[in-house]
């Protein structure tokens, strides 16, 4: 589904990425582990196509399509989806009609018919139901005055609506909580299928406890420098990430150490 | 008679000369007028050649340059023939639900498009021209505080060319339940008029009502809409009140709003610029009596070439008043928006609670926000805050968006429409605030403003 080669990117004139090879079929779940300053969310945020950064060498092939050519909003109606480290606040758009407006460009672009309000209502019930959100945030403004959970979970909910084909997770772990962990855990759990590819890239271990990934990827200086089975993330738990090779500004970063 | 018009050396083109300008103000003077009221179109004349009209120097006007206007060759509308606007027309503007509605075409009242009440006893909802002479002892002072030192010419050239216009009149506690809607519509035939309007709401203790005024035109005329609104609130009376200036974007539209408020009266209102070449609207309030309230809010949304420009002036002259402002501007192409809001608080107006914001966006580089925020407080013990600020589209928020599948364009435009809801959102009446919702929208996706028909 998925097939990097050889991809650098920069930002701001420095190279973050340099040389990031991946493959990841349907139905797989694949963890991206590092330390800060590795290059996992720049990963992440050209794969959405934010365009701060500048792709210098290397492809992205996403079903067969070259995804670095396509639109942002294009890869999100072809299936890609980024469930953000940091979500956006939207002041004065509501959750609700982002929501409608965002699955109903998504259907649109699909050959899907639109939903009108009422069966979007039935829809969201249902989906909110397995991220534990009930329809007050609906009604409030798009991330507007969330807590750090509840922005995760919303985010969440919108890969539960927008039914990618590729999910990519980015920190979604980060600032919860044990009880926002689980929520949102057992959410991303209960959207496995296998039909839909997760990137999930957390600095934790904690989250695989929860979702158990097929393969697990430890980025270092801008490269996947390993990678391994399940087996790989207990294993950095234990002995951290040292002696990966250079990592950029901080080398030797315990897993679980605070940024 | 004689009438003094111009001078060698102040900017007051009156295109007496045939050089173009705003029409000789006598041309519109009706000999069949009763003499007060011809003797203090006289006196206008007078008084807008003595002040000439406003010029960058004036400290309300620097940044609205009026030449392009004064260059034009004006007639006044009377001159012209008047046609009207489409009843359909008149009903998407108006509602087709009950209650009064007014259209006055080119300054004048048009009695056969227009629907008014049974008389109600205390309920006076008319045009002013048909009640002028009746109701002298209301109309005459009002007419004269226009040649006030702080006023400028357009108030004179007002009073010496405005034929008709709103006129409500509410006794003690009376009310009226259904919003007044009036359509001021334009069409010029062809040739630059000045429609002049001059509307009057004075309202009696505890009573109440709410105005809706539309400003349109025929697509692509030009003409001056000048228009001046006189309020006065008895107390406890409460207004309110909802303005959309459609007029299109080769017009130009002048209009001031003057509202006083006796003690514990409540004024609303929204105003939302959308049309016009230059498009001022200009609002002072006068708190006069203890515990009034007012509401001023206001959105511009200049794009092209235009130019919107809203000075507020709230006085807070007697204690324990309140006053809120919120203007939001969105600028697009070359458009120009200034805000100019002045808080005074005078002597002896202690427990002021006023606050006054303007936000601005910037959705083009050559668009341009000016914003002045101003408080003058000489009274103790009072809560004044004001806040502005001019900002562009966050890249983050845009990109949000399109990572869910909303294509850049809509993006922009849904976090537009967020950023002025918070206006559209203030409006009391919530049919009103859909309909303003509904132009809002319509023109932040492009739609044209001012199509008359």
């Amino acid at each position: 589904m998925l097939k990097i080669e050889d991809l650098h990117a920069r930002t701001e004139g420095k190279e973050i990425l340099r040389g990031v090879d991946l493959e990841v079929a349907a139905g797989e779940v694949h963890a991206i582990m590092g330390p800060n300053g590795s290059g996992k969310s720049t990963l992440a945020n050209v794969l959405a196509g934010r365009d701060e950064y500048e792709v210098t060498r290397g492809s992205v092939l996403y079903e067969g399509r070259d995804l670095l050519s396509m639109e942002p909003e294009e890869r999100a109606v072809a299936g890609v989806f980024l469930a953000f480290q940091h979500p956006v606040e939207i002041p004065g758009v509501g959750n609700l009609y982002f929501l409608r407006t965002a699955v109903n460009s998504v259907r649109r672009a699909r050959g899907q018919s639109e939903l009108d309000p009422m069966s979007f209502l039935s829809f969201s019930d249902e989906r909110m139901k397995l991220v534990e959100m009930d329809r007050s945030f609906m009604s409030r403004s798009v991330n507007e005055g969330f807590s750090g959970g509840e922005k995760k979970r919303n985010e969440i909910l919108q890969m539960a609506m927008l039914e990618p084909k590729l999910a990519i997770l980015d920190e979604t772990d980060s600032g919860l909580d044990i009880d926002a962990l689980r929520v949102v855990a057992e959410g991303v759990t209960a959207l496995r299928s296998p039909d839909r590819a997760m990137v999930v890239i957390t600095h934790h271990q904690r989250l695989l406890d929860y979702i158990v990934p097929d393969r697990v990827h430890v980025m270092s200086a801008g490269r996947i420098v390993r990678s391994g089975d399940a087996s790989l993330a207990k294993e950095l738990e234990a002995n951290g990430y040292g002696g990966l090779g250079p990592s950029g500004d901080d080398q030797a970063v315990a897993v679980g150490a605070g940024r | 008679m004689t009438v003094t018009t111009g001078s060698d050396t102040t900017p007051t083109p009156f295109g007496t000369d045939g050089a173009g300008g705003l029409p000789d103000l006598r041309l519109a003077f009706d000999a069949a007028e009763p003499d007060w009221l011809s003797q203090l179109r006289s006196r206008a004349v007078d008084v807008v050649a003595e002040r000439g009209f406003p010029t960058l120097k004036d400290e309300d006007w620097r940044y609205t340059r009026i030449t392009p206007l004064l260059d034009l060759a004006f007639e006044p509308a009377a001159s012209r023939p008047v046609s009207s606007p489409s009843p359909a027309l008149i009903d998407e503007l108006c509602g087709t639900s009950g209650g009064s509605r007014l259209l006055f075409v080119n300054g004048r009242f048009m009695p056969e498009l227009s629907q008014l009440p049974e008389p109600a006893p205390g309920v006076r909802i008319t045009n002013l021209a048909s009640a002028l002479s009746e109701r002298r002892p209301v109309v005459q002072p009002l007419l004269e505080a226009s040649f006030g030192a702080r006023r400028h010419a357009f108030w004179a050239s007002n009073v010496a060319s405005a034929q008709d216009g709103l006129l409500i009149e509410l006794s003690p506690d009376a009310v009226v339940e259904e919003p007044v809607r009036v359509v001021h519509y334009c069409d010029p035939a062809g040739t630059p008029v000045v429609a002049a309007l001059r509307s009057m709401i004075v309202l009696g203790a505890r009573s109440r009502v709410a105005v809706e005024e539309t400003f349109i035109g025929s697509e692509g005329s030009v003409y001056l809409t000048n228009s001046i609104t006189d309020v006065q609130l008895g107390p406890e009376a409460a207004l309110e009140h909802f303005k959309v200036q459609l007029e299109p974007e080769a017009a130009f539209h002048l209009a001031s709003m003057d509202v006083r408020q006796e003690r514990g009266s409540r004024f609303v209102t929204n105003t939302a610029s959308i049309g016009a070449s230059i498009g001022r609207q200009e609002l002072v309030v006068h708190l006069e009596g203890e515990g009034a309230e007012a509401t001023v809010n206001g959105l511009y949304l200049p794009r092209g070439d235009q130019h919107h420009d809203c000075p507020v002036r709230v006085e807070h002259v007697a204690p324990g008043c309140t006053s809120r402002q919120l203007f939001k501007g969105v600028l697009d192409g070359h458009g120009q928006g200034v805000f100019n809001g002045h808080i005074v608080v005078h002597h002896g107006a202690d427990g002021t609670d006023a606050s006054q914001t303007n936000k601005n966006l910037l959705l083009s580089d050559r668009a341009e926000a000016d914003t002045r925020p101003r408080l003058e407080i000489f009274a103790d013990d009072v809560k004044c805050t004001h806040g502005s600020a001019v900002g562009q589209l966050e890249d983050d928020a845009v990109f949000y968006l399109q990572a869910r599948g909303i294509s850049k364009e809509e993006a922009r435009s849904l976090l537009t429409y967020a950023f002025v809801n918070e206006v559209v959102d203030l409006v009391p009446d919530p049919s009103v605030g859909e309909r303003l919702g509904r132009l809002v929208g319509d023109r932040l996706r492009g739609g044209s403003a001012g199509s008359g028909q």
